[in-house]
């Protein structure tokens, strides 16, 4: 069989799986629609909010990030799990007991003001349609890639199926569609990682391969990988190489921001009491971890599986032939995420660190006009990792299944968190109180049809700041809807000035900070500083920006609310009444 | 004693759980991963070839994180029991 065959029937498998279940978890309620009338139990709720937050991003980009940096960039991984504590301790009980539907909706009511509500909603759109912009453009290229479909082809099947079960089943029907794509996702990402553990450590737990003997060399496999490395010209992998204070702030933005996204935060609004919310956020951050474990050892295990396929004789002796270069890199060259170029006609395959000038002498000693690996994507590692392993074919057909699960779990979260402020929070709260609950129904899937419609646009058409955009969102979280929603809970003196104060000058400072680097609305050109550490106000980098603006907002909200009068006593009674968890029963009936 | 005077002192009871637990979130993070990295490379032992600052950077913060959730999950069960205010 071949290994288009394959991948067609695996993934055309999980799609028939998903749209399966959409017909079963059908929505009859707008309850159903929002929050899957909050029966969902807490350990499926967590393997489906682990989906609903690891993307393309987490699935196929992370281990990359780590294997080219090192230990500096395990700020992803402790900033993309750490953000779940807060969620745990911070926010999710009290807005489970608080017990609507929406984001904006807490806001909106909590300080008692439409404005509130509708600057909730507009951070909601930005964060929420930036994000999605990403999940569609990958779900595309994974398609395009594995099987072998156009681009624009690929992203409207995906749109298709995303299409059947959201606006069919809403939240119901996302739920139970992401506890089958973390299953999907989580078995692809595992099974080549645990070959390749085993492979170099003989340690089948990759997290713990990583810190175990490589044994063709009888070394740690860290002190192995650092020699490799350093004898290449490039940085040791375990040293801290960057600015210490930029490393704290962006791992604290990414802690917050994840805190703070409307999409992951809503998943906690479907299960049936506080105490299951706190447990859920336990369970979401342990199937979580099962990923975010294991890529930091695929990560290091790929880098030291690829330098040691060039050098097989070690870094010391001369590279491969590029014409015995393994069939994954030829295949691999096809799509142009590969390639290389023989600088000095030697025929081999010279791959160091040309920027090293400490290197430069030895590079020139031993002939080297250059690095000719000139492009490998970093995307590369994890899917090409079951063919480096030498697994067999349906083990590559998982992983195109995986890809595409993350990016449609993620994908769907997104779209109804958007489609809900829209239909709830501006419609049924603002614009037109009296609608029925079965017109909001309606309207709730025709806008989750239009967020689809318009995200599939994005997506066809993606605005060529996309990577920039993804940290603006998490940028943005952290500076206006955390604090905001942080406030509402533990401050009962906190009103509406205090908060829409903070919201917006977080608003506008993580902004301005962003666009002064990356040029206004991201148009190439019209940045007024030069993006590099030395023109950084002390240092930190615009996407480390977002835990400043979460303190600005707390400080400005702080400030305001002193001056203004303070919130009603219903309000204060309200807040005493989230604090508890008795009572959340009633909270439901809405 | 008064059913205001119960909801103070089970909110200060979590406020005191939750400091408890963010400062060791922020010890094993910011503290043990970054900062205080250069201290533990003093350690006298290595952990697969590296020290223990790499550990907590890539394995250690995330399962102290899980423990931390539902350390609290835990205790704030046991809290809403004795305040009275759980969910039946």
């Amino acid at each position: 069989m071949s290994q288009f065959t394959l991948n067609l029937i695996v993934v055309g498998g999980s799609f028939l799986l998903y749209i399966g279940i959409a017909i079963w978890a059908r929505a009859g309620t707008t309850s159903d629609f929002y929050a899957a009338s909050r029966g969902v139990n807490p350990i499926v709720n967590g393997a489906a909010t682990a989906a609903d937050w690891m993307s393309a991003a987490s699935f196929i980009s992370m281990a990359g990030l780590i294997a080219f940096v090192g230990y500096g960039n395990s700020t992803f991984l402790m900033g993309w799990t750490g953000g779940y504590v807060l969620l745990a301790l911070l926010l999710a009980p009290y807005l489970r007991k608080f017990g609507r539907f929406t984001v904006p909706e807490f806001i909106g009511d909590r300080f008692y003001s439409q404005t509130a509500r509708v600057v909730a909603v507009v951070c909601l759109l930005v964060i929420s349609l930036t994000y999605v912009i990403g999940q569609m453009t990958g779900a595309g290229v994974a398609f395009s890639r594995f099987l072998e479909v156009q681009n624009t082809t690929g992203l409207l099947i995906a749109s298709g199926v995303v299409f059947i079960y959201a606006v069919l089943g809403g939240m119901k029907g996302i739920t139970y569609t992401q506890l089958a794509q973390y299953c999907v996702l989580i078995t692809a990402y595992t099974i080549p990682a645990v070959f390749i553990s085993l492979q170099l450590t003989g340690n089948p737990i990759p997290g713990l391969g990583l810190f175990s003997t490589h044994a063709e060399s009888g070394l740690p496999l860290l002190t192995k990988l650092n020699q490799v490395l350093t004898e290449l010209g490039f940085n040791d992998y375990t040293g801290h190489h960057g600015s210490t204070l930029n490393m704290l702030l962006f791992t604290m933005s990414l802690m917050v921001g994840t805190a703070g996204l409307p999409h992951v935060i809503i998943r906690f609004f479907t299960v049936p009491k506080v105490a299951d919310a706190r447990k859920s956020a336990g369970w979401a951050l342990v199937f979580i971890a099962l990923l975010y474990l294991t890529a930091p050892a695929v990560g290091a295990m790929a880098r030291l599986n690829i330098i040691t396929t060039i050098f097989p004789a070690g870094t010391s002796a001369e590279p491969i032939q590029y014409a015995e270069r393994p069939d994954w890199m030829t295949s691999w060259e096809q799509t142009g995420l590969l390639a290389f170029e023989d600088k000095n006609n030697d025929g081999r395959i010279q791959y160091y660190n040309e920027n090293s000038e400490e290197f430069a002498s030895i590079a020139a000693e031993r002939g080297w006009e250059g690095n000719e690996m000139v492009t490998f994507n970093r995307d590369i590692l994890v899917l090409a990792n079951p063919e480096i392993a030498q697994l067999p074919g349906w083990v590559l057909a998982l992983i195109a299944a995986g890809g595409l699960a993350a990016a449609l779990s993620t994908a769907a979260g997104l779209l109804l968190a958007i489609s809900s402020a829209i239909s709830h929070d501006m419609l049924k709260s603002v614009l037109m109180p009296n609608i029925t609950d079965k017109q909001e129904l309606m309207a709730a899937r025709i806008s989750m049809a239009f967020a689809i419609a318009l995200a599939t646009w994005l997506g066809l058409n993606p605005p060529g700041f996309a990577a920039q955009v993804v940290a603006l969102a998490f940028g943005l979280a952290a500076a206006t809807l955390f604090p905001a929603l942080m406030m509402g809970i533990f401050s009962k003196k906190m009103n509406t000035h205090g908060a829409v104060a903070g919201m917006l000058v977080g608003l506008i400072a993580t902004l301005l900070y962003i666009f002064t680097y990356l040029g206004w609305f991201f148009v190439p050109g019209t940045n007024m500083l030069p993006n590099t550490p030395d023109n950084w106000l002390f240092g930190i980098s615009p996407l480390s920006f977002g835990a400043v603006g979460a303190i600005i907002n707390f400080s400005v909200a702080y400030i305001v609310m002193k001056f203004t009068a303070e919130p009603p006593e219903r309000i204060q009674e309200l807040v005493e009444s989230i604090r508890v968890p008795r009572g959340a029963g009633t909270a439901v009936d809405h | 004693m008064s059913l205001d005077k119960t909801a103070a002192a089970y909110w200060s009871a979590n406020l005191r759980v939750i400091f408890i637990c963010l400062v060791i979130w922020a010890t094993v993070s910011f503290g043990f991963a970054i900062v205080l990295r250069p201290l533990l490379q003093m350690l006298p032992f290595s952990i697969g070839g590296t020290d223990l600052g790499f550990w907590f950077a890539q394995q250690g913060s995330i399962l102290t994180f899980i423990a931390l959730i539902f350390y609290y999950t835990w205790y704030m069960n046991r809290l809403d029991r004795e305040f009275g205010v759980d969910e039946q």
